[in-house]
């Protein structure tokens, strides 16, 4: 349903007097099968919103192809606009307006005659569930009403393709999960979805597929589950920092510590977070009181040591070196 | 056809917001009622008109410029915070024409000056204007491709200029010479002939000197079709040029 093959997009941007080109996204490829919901998932700045922007006709590629639902992006551009949906992360609507009067003429601005605009509202508010507020000023809304009201107007045209950009900003735990849902049931009606997110649980549990990009590239591509399977065992955090002071450890400590527990058989490899040792074994059950013995034999004392499953951050951090939990 | 239509589509949605915010449109009047009416005696007394009517017949074309002026050349702003709520990004993904989104916006604001504009009148009229209805109308034409001007350059401006600071104070530096050079205080019949010389190059003085001449039932001065056809000539450049160098992101 999306083709995209080697995008790219770099903006001057000025430091001083000085020019300097910022490559935004720096050749990228990846494809978007019917009826799946897939996430591009990188921290702020990787490049994902540019992306984006591009794919929905906002924002002109440096280079690359790009088909649309069939449609080629840079070559027919207004045909792609009748088949996709977009939704920015800032929203697009104005505070003093209503949710049914911003409904109706987003239906008519694909061409549709007033009585069926005013139809296709109300089936909005229906199947959003905005019908409460519909006609109370934008101004008044909550966060998860106003994003509802968002993707109800990026879909009123029925799009064979959905553009969501970080879809879940700032919404409460319930308005969340309640996005979720909404999405899943576009995806089920036969949508394409298309959504960028900095979240590891959104990408892990909504999509179906993902592409992880950082720096303005894509580093891993595949289902969430596949991607965590590289990670055979279990993952030991060990936090160095003393439980009593909960100061930071002194440098030497953190080096010796890492020193150590990478020199372990059990250990396949160990990463330095902040205060804390991130360790990839094949089992935490056996590994943690070696961990111990290994680390207290050189009078080290970690404040807290706690295992958990591999998640996409893991992934992350294996392949940029760096995490993307907030 | 599709461009009328797209056009009406968003000159009715821009123009409903306003509807929906009357206090800002009524704020908006407070100074150029303001102007008219304290202002007025001083410019009676300068030109040394003999009745309150001249001074309006003179005046109020002067502030009818300066609306058309201010209002065009900060129209940009409110673009500024139509795309910080991402409202333009909506609109430009839809396959809505591109033309017609730009011109939706600037009917938006021709019909807000408009508006501000006959409110002005009624108020100079209470006061001792007298104007024949057609000359009005001929007026709020004039004024009317002022405004389409000055929006299309704030536009460009606001698109090559992103820092809201710089575009702040190259948009004041820009309007003031613009409009005291139109002769929105005092008329330009009175300045020097090397600052009419100058003003020969700034439409807004056309206007301001056409709409005058108008008000002060002069319609057959040559001033008056000669600013008709500059500002129409200008205006018709000002949006293909600005509706390209706009949408020059994407086709």
């Amino acid at each position: 349903m999306i083709e995209v093959s080697g995008l790219r997009k770099s903006y001057r941007s000025r430091k001083g007097r000085k020019f300097t080109i910022v490559e935004a996204v720096r050749g990228v490829d990846f494809a978007v099968q019917r009826s799946e919901i897939f996430g591009f998932l990188g921290p702020n700045g990787a490049g994902k919103t540019t992306t984006l922007r591009m794919l929905a006709t906002l924002l002109r590629p440096d280079g690359g192809d790009a088909t649309i639902a069939g449609v080629d992006l840079l070559g027919n551009p207004a045909r792609v606009r009748q088949r996709i949906g977009f939704v920015a992360q800032s929203g697009g609507t104005y505070d003093q307006s209503t949710a049914r009067r911003d409904l109706v003429h987003q239906a008519r601005m694909y061409g549709v005659a007033k009585s069926a605009a005013k139809g296709l509202a109300e089936e909005a508010i229906k199947a959003f569930q905005l019908g409460e507020f519909a006609d109370r000023r934008i101004g008044t809304y909550s966060g998860g009403q106003r994003r509802r009201l968002d993707v109800a107007l990026g879909v009123i045209h029925s799009p064979q393709v959905l553009f969501l950009d970080e879809p879940t900003v700032g919404l409460d735990p319930p308005s969340r999960a309640r996005m979720w849902t909404e999405v899943r049931k576009l995806r089920d009606q036969g949508m394409t979805i298309f959504l960028s997110t900095h979240y590891l649980d959104e990408a892990d549990a909504l999509c179906d597929r993902i592409s992880i990009i950082d720096a303005g590239l894509i580093v891993a591509e595949g289902t969430p589950s596949d991607l965590k399977r590289e990670f055979s065992g279990d993952v030991i955090i060990v936090d160095l920092a003393a439980p009593d002071t909960a100061g930071a450890p002194e440098p030497t400590v953190m080096l010796e510590g890492s020193k150590i527990l990478t020199e372990q058989p059990y250990v396949q490899s160990c990463e330095t977070i902040d205060t804390t040792l991130r360790l990839y074994v094949d089992s935490a059950a056996t590994a943690i009181p070696q961990v111990m013995r290994a680390l207290s034999s050189k009078g080290i004392e970690p404040g807290a040591i706690e295992s958990r499953r591999p998640s996409l951050d893991d992934v992350f951090l294996a392949k940029t070196g760096r995490t993307l939990a907030d | 056809m599709k461009l009328a239509r797209d056009t009406w589509l968003t000159f009715q949605y821009e123009a409903g917001q306003l509807v929906h915010s009357p206090v800002s449109i009524a704020i908006s009047l407070l100074q150029p009622v303001t102007y008219l009416l304290l202002f007025t005696p001083f410019l009676k007394s300068v030109m040394g008109s003999s009745s309150y009517g001249g001074a309006y017949a003179i005046y109020v074309p002067s502030l009818f410029a300066a609306m058309g002026i201010f209002s065009g050349l900060f129209a940009g702003f409110a673009m500024i915070a139509a795309i910080r709520r991402g409202v333009i990004g909506r609109l430009r993904v839809t396959p809505l024409s591109r033309v017609g989104l730009l011109l939706g916006w600037e009917l938006m604001f021709v019909a807000l000056v408009a508006f501000q504009a006959v409110v002005i009148a009624v108020v100079a009229v209470i006061f001792g204007l007298r104007v024949p209805l057609i000359n009005l109308l001929l007026a709020l034409v004039l004024l009317s491709l002022m405004v389409i001007i000055g929006v299309s350059i704030s536009y460009v401006l606001t698109i090559f200029v992103p820092n809201q600071t710089v575009l702040a104070n190259l948009t004041n530096g820009v309007t003031e010479p613009i409009a005291l050079l139109a002769g929105v205080l005092i008329p330009l019949s009175v300045a020097p002939l090397w600052v009419r010389r100058v003003a020969l190059w700034n439409p807004f003085a056309w206007g301001a000197n056409g709409m005058r001449a108008v008000f002060q039932g002069h319609v057959g001065a040559p001033v008056v079709w000669q600013a008709t056809i500059i500002l129409a000539a200008i205006a018709a450049i000002a949006v293909l040029v600005s509706s390209r160098l706009i949408n020059r992101e994407i086709a």
